[in-house]
């Protein structure tokens, strides 16, 4: 158990970033990175910037609006656009400059990706896949949360999903022994099922959060998701403050849709966390109100909480930027802007309490540029 | 050669059936739905055998023979729950007679009942869960220390039976699509088989429509607009999970009827648990058992038998007046089974 302390590091991307780099830019402005909230006497002079990639779908309409939001708030955020696709891989950058570009910044804000079912090169393996390997993403974070003013058949959800997003079943690792059959690997080890469950302690730590739940399927899985759960329960009893619970994923599925109140923070393997993602989003009103966001060692890449990329609505000016724009508020918290992160956030929040401008997946009429107007209209500086 | 045996030659003649009571509240809910079936005079013979394992001539404990060689026999089987044994060397008993009739097919229709109100009015799917391989095929092993490889197996043949029969069950049940559920983007080759089975198997049945979905889109729009789907395929652990998603939308795993189709019989069973905290207090509710015995009757081409079990079934839980506890009533078990008896009588 000793071992477990030295060997398992400070997980250093819940450490937001004003403490390290943005410190050393402004120098001068040290007191203003923790004197978050009220407005500030002076504004930062120092410019961040940030990584964007628009993705596919409807992810570029989704931010544009987000910058036409940031330009009307006046954010000092420089964003470097990187296109990056699967589906149009010609006009794609390449994998090494995105991950250049993301981990010089440390930050980046990301439209859904487009994953088809056959790559053109053959490859098994997906590209945000690729991305997420490359930069080590190993958490992916979806903070499901009932907005008010949007109507959903639960009320007072608000969990946090904890994804571990490096192995298990995306391991890309697949075979057709003989023909007609094919062996499909899901890889578990000890030392990312440990830095999952760390995080995840760490992140209910941080937030001050009571329970943490690991989702698995160790009746049946008895190794995978067995050395999965016993990792799980080593970490928890490093964090006596912490409740810990176990849960089957079937029963996990069931108990969400009918009582997802007892649930606060939620840590589990790669494909469950697919699983559950979308289905907590879809009980508080659907993917395009949930933000999401994966953490490395060292960047972060802020996104939706669930990845669809909702093709068939391209061009149409419906999409609802509710999910990108709390995005990137929570970038915005993360570099220690927090003046207009909560400017932007409270906006948003006015606009969909008020309901009188809601996009159709929220059962009102409204486009994604009126809805985008709407949130300028109510920054409160 | 596949062959799929769904309809059963149709007989005036009395069936016998293999019943397994199982543990906990089980003999409750079987006795119950045995007194329904008398009263609906439903032309079925029950055989009662008891699976509680037994040392074999190998000195492993496993089902007794007397229970397989009944199943055996009669091909079709009604079991109440089951309970899994704790400890180590046992396997579970239910994987054991999966293994034991080659049961590929698990079926769980799930439907919005009148009269027990959830948050979601509209559910009527069913689910078809591929149940011999994929991710529960049981093969796994630790590499090094620490690093655990478990595998996946999809294979053509398995695929290929499952989708066939999810479409035979579509026009057999008057259904009109049937939606593949796969997660292909990103597992390639194994649920791209899968996919490719399963667009063969549309190919052939041409009457019903056929739709593809990830999973996790499945699962976003389940929550938010069950309507979406109607039957549903799909490899085993997402079938698992769907299965019982679908049953927490219209009240939980004591409503939802299952069946398991395999090439050598099939076993109708109620999924819920023991209970053994209310066994022998009549307190129980046999409503996922009764409705997959109605499914059973379908199963055996007695369609008016089980449309008016179904009915007498459906219209006491929506009258109200004996619901048991965990439907929210005060009922007593006996009571329910009681105003089935008559309604059915008074048909």
């Amino acid at each position: 158990m000793a071992s477990l302390f030295t060997k398992i590091q400070l997980t250093a991307s819940l450490v937001s970033r004003p403490a390290t780099a943005l410190l050393q830019k402004q120098g001068a402005n040290q007191a203003r990175a923790f004197s978050a909230i009220q407005a500030p006497v002076s504004k930062p002079e120092g410019r961040t910037k940030c990584t964007l990639i628009p993705g596919d779908g409807v992810g570029p309409e989704l931010l544009y609006s987000v910058q036409e939001v940031f330009k009307a708030a006046g954010v000092p955020v420089d964003f470097e656009p990187k296109f990056f696709s699967e589906v149009q891989p010609l006009m794609s950058v390449s994998l090494e400059d995105v991950a250049e570009s993301i981990s010089h910044n440390g930050i980046c804000l990301k439209g859904s990706l487009a994953t088809p079912d056959y790559s053109h090169s053959g490859d098994l393996q997906s590209l945000s896949m690729k991305l997420r390997r490359k930069l080590d993403l190993y958490a992916n974070v979806v903070h499901v949360k009932s907005l008010p003013g949007v109507r959903a058949r639960h009320n007072n959800v608000d969990m946090i999903i904890i994804r571990e997003a490096t192995e298990g079943e995306y391991s890309s690792l697949e075979h057709e022994s003989v023909p007609g059959v094919v062996e499909c690997l899901k890889i578990i080890t000890a030392e990312k099922s440990h830095r999952i469950a760390k995080f995840a302690f760490d992140y209910a730590t941080k937030f001050g959060r009571k329970k943490v739940t690991a989702v698995h399927k160790a009746n049946i899985m008895k190794l995978g998701d067995g050395l999965f759960l016993r990792c799980c329960r080593e970490i928890a009893a490093l964090y006596p403050k912490i409740k810990f619970e176990e849960m089957i994923v079937d029963n996990t599925t069931m108990q969400l849709v009918s009582k997802p109140t007892q649930f606060d923070v939620m840590v589990m393997p790669n494909l469950y966390g697919d699983i559950i993602d979308n289905l907590a989003s879809g009980i508080i009103g659907g993917a395009g109100v949930v933000a999401g966001a994966s953490y490395s060692g060292n960047c972060v890449v802020f996104e939706m909480g669930s990845s669809h990329t909702f093709s068939e609505a391209v061009g149409k000016n419906v999409a609802n930027p509710t999910a990108m724009l709390l995005s990137s508020c929570n970038m915005l918290n993360h570099v220690g802007l927090e003046y207009y992160g909560n400017m932007i956030q409270s906006a948003v929040e006015r606009v969909l309490k008020v309901g009188k401008i809601r996009t159709k997946d929220i059962g009102g009429h409204s486009s994604t540029n009126e809805f985008t107007l709407a949130v300028i209209n109510n920054l409160r500086h | 050669m596949l062959i799929v045996i769904f309809h059963l030659p149709y007989s005036n003649g009395v069936r016998t059936v293999t019943l397994i009571p199982g543990d906990g509240i089980g003999p409750e809910i079987s006795a119950a739905v045995q007194k329904i079936f008398a009263v609906a005079k439903v032309p079925i013979e029950w055989e009662v055998v008891s699976v509680t394992p037994v040392k074999g001539p190998d000195g492993k404990f496993g089902i007794p023979q007397a229970a397989i060689d009944s199943v055996n026999k009669n091909t079709i089987g009604l079991k109440g729950p089951l309970m899994t044994p704790v400890g180590k060397g046992h396997r579970s008993l239910n994987l054991a007679l999966r293994k034991e009739f080659n049961l590929y097919a698990n079926v769980r229709p799930c439907r919005s009942i009148e009269g027990y109100k959830t948050l979601y009015d509209d559910v009527d799917v069913v689910t078809i869960r591929e149940n011999t391989e994929g991710e529960y095929s049981g093969i796994e092993h630790e590499i090094v220390d620490g690093v655990v490889q478990s595998i996946k197996l999809i294979t053509e043949g398995a695929s290929r039976r499952v989708a066939e029969f999810a479409f035979d069950y579509a026009r057999n049940n008057g259904r009109q699509k049937v939606t593949a559920v796969h997660k292909a983007n990103i597992m390639r080759m194994s649920d791209g088989l899968f996919l490719r089975c399963c667009r063969e198997a549309a190919e052939k049945n041409p009457d019903i429509r056929f739709e593809e979905r990830y999973l996790d889109t499945v699962c976003l729009n389940m929550v938010q607009d069950p309507g979406m789907y109607d039957v549903l395929v799909m490899p085993n652990l997402y079938g698992d999970i769907l299965s019982d998603l679908c049953a927490g939308l219209v009240g939980g795993l004591g409503l939802t009827p299952s069946g398991n189709i395999g090439t050598q019989g099939a076993i109708f069973e109620s999924v819920h648990g023991t209970a053994p905290d209310i066994a022998g207090q009549d307190k129980a509710n046999p409503t996922a058992l009764l409705l997959s015995a109605v499914m059973m009757l379908r199963y055996m081409n007695l369609p008016e038998h089980a449309a008016k079990i179904e009915r007498a079934c459906y219209s006491t839980i929506k009258e109200g007046k004996y619901l048991t506890a965990d439907l929210g009533g005060k009922g007593k078990c006996s009571e329910y089974t009681d105003e089935i008896c008559q309604k059915i009588e008074a048909e």
